[in-house]
């Protein structure tokens, strides 16, 4: 098909023709960026941070009053869960995940305080919190009974015993020891003496793994056991009852010390929901912004084209009247479209590649993947040959008597 | 003449219904996407005690370790140690100062019926009703003297006094804060900072507290405290303690002029150097004095997500804005023939320019009129999310206007281009085609 009588008459209109192309280039610009932080949301959402979330339960309890013997009284918590049928483990933790409180501590290779510490996430949690959350020990050994101590002796009052083991993620396993073996090495976290490393764990996340995104899993689990005022009661139970047993636990742990409020009785899963609602409201944001845009310029394209066929009502006649066919007709504008779409899709990705140069300097969000650019191309070709499909068979339909007339 | 041009507009609207209809879509879509972000914007980065927030300081001082980690001159610790913050409390060198911290205990009302639950707290030396301007419904803040003396009293908010007492004045009434009772001395009267700036680490549109008690008397009660807890060293067997190296505190002072604010930016540095020459402070000195404003742009309080979604519905604007110009223009070139006439009829060309740009005009202001209905309905799908600022985001009356002004002006830089093409129609050409 001849391109120069498309040419010549797009040079007539070339107000028009300049905002079609600009407003194609801009909602390109615009889609491409958005698909591509939708698509990083997305990820973010389904992180599997590797714990059975969907058996898990979450009940915090407070003290009313002052709270006395809390070890004591943790140890019977627990005792009289692991009596209800249906918990397959349950345990007391100072941080879950999802969860708003994290703790850090400094791990460092020397006791000198002038030595460079890296921040890791730092779990305690009473007997049992490698099984209850199905964490894999790449090396090493879970701690053993004679390592755990109370969290209390620590918080509670003088410098307490020396912890003596620890167990670390890969993650800081390789950053501490490059290249070697982390088990039986020594790293200083609390005190002047130093902890042994007694296991690599696969993956460990912290509380809040998307502000981690970038330090992969930089935690460590402390043989403290924490007592129900300083930690959270963890359970796992099957996932078919977990309404039930989430009743059944709260019921069992009120009675045992009326001195006590639940603050918090929830599914591990909820509070996932929740932690990602920022990220899920954003992802639906940006897609609602993409099909508005491109339902705008749909409606512009099918504007403009409508338009133009009208006012080239005489042209088109004179064509039909020589002889050209309605499918000639159609072809004509399809093709108009496909220039104006050509070029407005060129404006857009320098003009993608540009917006991501920007967000990446701004906003810290990683450069847009190329794939985007054809796929954004591709919808906008489509989306300008639907849009102008119908101006243009109305077009095609004129008889060329009464276009000859029109006018 | 305007008003003929505004028949004239109309006319043309109604003959062509469908086109119009879509370029009012196409602004108030627009218009409404923009301003519901411009107004979650405004919200969150607004001023929370505009008559004074010049004269609010948060202090900084870098009390923490030199070691591997440590940048020298780069942020400061975020917050003061017990030790510095008493001290520069006993010290009392600014106009009106203030250490605290939030908290939480539990409360059980005075006639023991309803079970004890737990209340947000904020534990605070006595500065703090005043430096802030917290309105009272009953009573007052505590003095000075009850900082000293670890007063037994509190000041509660204005939803728990409904809650517990049905709104009643409550003053002389006893509550029960953990096994501890205290007595009220006042309440207050709706006041929900937004951002809370005094205390971001809690959220920076997290809720206000719900009893308020004297700094001394909650620690010596030993009420558990929340938010941010950064040690160092040594911590020893209470890290609340005096000595204690821990930076958990938040110290404010109000300086009612910039020399004030200076003299005692000196005076903290001054304070710095002493601690260092004695040796408690490792790290070079660097403190810090910001106002409000400075202090919540340094800390960054508007979420990334807020400013990438207002950068956004400008762009989506954008795009309205062009699609507009592009149907007005297709409509105005279609009117040749029209302006043909007028033309030969002896209209200006400044004349037809003035009626296009009405016609734009109008053209916005009943997108502005549609937009500020779909800015509502964006607002109240916000208001029913969960974020926590959800509640936060109304239509004030200065963004209302906003969006209308907003609506006209894009509508009015839409019709330049189609209004000066008009402009451009030569009647004698126009005429002999007709």
């Amino acid at each position: 098909m001849d391109l120069m009588p498309i040419l010549s008459t797009l040079r007539r209109h070339k107000t028009a023709a300049l905002l079609i192309v600009f407003e194609i280039a801009l909602t390109c610009t615009i889609v491409c960026n958005a698909l591509h932080l939708i698509s990083r949301r997305i990820t973010t959402l389904n992180t599997d941070i590797g714990i059975p979330e969907s058996e898990l339960l979450v009940v915090d309890l407070r003290g009313a009053n002052k709270v006395e013997n809390a070890d004591a009284a943790t140890q019977r918590d627990l005792a009289a869960l692991r009596a209800l049928p249906g918990i397959k483990a349950a345990l007391v933790i100072n941080q879950v995940p999802y969860h708003d409180n994290n703790n850090y501590s400094g791990v460092s290779l020397s006791n000198d305080e002038k030595a460079p510490r890296i921040d890791t996430s730092q779990y305690e949690a009473t007997e049992g919190m490698i099984k209850a959350l199905d964490l894999k020990l790449v090396e090493g050994r879970d701690f053993e009974p004679q390592e755990m101590l109370n969290d209390s002796q620590f918080t509670g009052g003088g410098e307490g015993p020396a912890i003596p083991a620890i167990i670390i993620t890969r993650t800081l396993a390789e950053r501490l020891f490059p290249g070697q073996s982390a088990v039986g090495k020594q790293v200083y976290v609390y005190g002047d003496k130093p902890q042994t490393v007694v296991g690599v764990l696969e993956r460990l996340s912290p509380p809040s793994p998307s502000r981690h995104a970038g330090d992969g899993n930089l935690a460590m689990i402390l043989p403290l056991r924490p007592a129900w005022n300083t930690g959270n009661y963890l359970l796992r139970v099957e996932p078919g009852q977990r309404d039930a047993m989430l009743k059944k636990i709260v019921a069992t742990l009120e009675p045992l010390d009326s001195n006590r409020v639940v603050t918090t009785q929830r599914h591990l899963s909820d509070m996932r929901n929740d932690y990602y609602r920022q990220d899920r409201m954003m992802a639906w944001l940006l897609g609602g912004v993409c099909l508005a845009l491109l339902v705008i310029t749909a409606l512009g394209i099918i504007g403009l084209a409508s338009f133009w066929v009208q006012q080239r009502t005489r042209m088109i006649g004179t064509r039909r009247a020589l002889g050209a066919t309605r499918h000639q007709i159609l072809r004509y504008f399809q093709a108009e479209n496909f220039l104006l779409s050509s070029a407005g899709i060129v404006l857009g990705i320098g003009g993608a590649l540009g917006l991501s140069a920007v967000l990446m300097r701004n906003a810290e969000i990683a450069a847009l993947p190329w794939s985007y650019l054809p796929a954004g191309a591709l919808m906008l070709y489509l989306l300008g040959q639907l849009a102008v499909l119908a101006p243009a068979r109305r077009a095609a339909a004129l008889p060329p008597v009464a276009a000859l007339r029109g006018q | 003449m305007i008003r003929y041009y505004f028949e004239l507009a109309l006319r043309n609207f109604r003959r062509s219904p469908g086109l119009t209809a879509l370029m009012l879509l196409t602004i108030a879509i627009g218009v409404g996407a923009c301003m519901t972000t411009l107004t979650i914007f405004h919200v969150l980065s607004r001023d929370p005690i505009p008559h004074k927030s010049s004269q609010l300081y948060n202090v900084q001082l870098d009390a923490g370790r030199a070691n591997g980690g440590f940048t020298p001159g780069g942020e400061p610790m975020l917050q003061l140690t017990r030790f510095d913050a008493e001290a520069l409390l006993r010290e009392a060198r600014a106009d009106r100062q203030v250490v605290m911290t939030g908290g939480g205990t539990s409360l059980t009302p005075g006639d023991g019926k309803e079970r004890p639950f737990i209340a947000r707290g904020r534990w605070a030396s006595s500065d703090f009703f005043a430096m802030f301007d917290v309105p009272f419904l009953y009573g007052n803040g505590w003095s000075k003297a009850d900082d000293a003396n670890e007063a037994r009293v509190v000041v509660i908010s204005k939803a728990l006094n409904e809650r517990l007492f049905g709104g009643t004045d409550s003053r002389g009434k006893i509550i029960r804060l953990r096994d501890k009772d205290l007595s009220i001395i006042g309440v207050l009267n709706d006041w929900r900072p937004a951002p809370h700036y005094f205390d971001l680490t809690l959220g920076a549109y997290g809720d206000t507290a719900e009893v308020f008690a004297p700094f001394s008397t909650a620690l010596s009660l030993k009420f558990s405290t929340w938010g941010n807890f950064n040690c160092w060293g040594n911590v020893g067997n209470d890290p609340r303690g005096v000595n204690a190296p821990c930076s958990w505190l938040q110290y404010w002072a109000q300086l009612d002029t910039p020399a004030k604010a200076e003299a005692y930016k000196d005076y903290l540095k001054q304070y710095s150097d002493k601690q260092r020459a004695a040796n408690r402070f490792e790290r070079p000195t660097n403190v810090r004095l910001r106002p409000v404003m400075e202090w919540m742009s340094v800390q960054q309080v508007v979420p990334a997500d807020v400013s990438l979604q207002l950068w956004l519905a400008f762009g989506f604007l954008a795009v309205c804005l062009v699609n507009t110009v592009g149907l007005l223009l297709a409509k105005c070139l279609r009117r040749s023939g029209e302006i043909g006439v007028r033309r030969a009829l002896g209209a200006p060309r400044r004349q037809i320019f003035l009626q296009f740009l009405v016609e734009a005009g109008s053209l916005g202001l009943v997108g502005g009129l549609l937009g500020l209905v779909l800015t509502g309905l964006g607002l109240w799908a916000v208001r029913q999310g969960s974020s926590d600022y959800a509640k936060l985001v109304t239509l004030d009356l200065p963004m209302l206007a906003t969006t209308l002004v907003l609506a006209i002006v894009a509508s009015l830089l839409a019709g330049l281009l189609p209004a000066w093409r008009a402009t451009l129609v030569t009647p004698a050409l126009q005429l002999k085609t007709q």
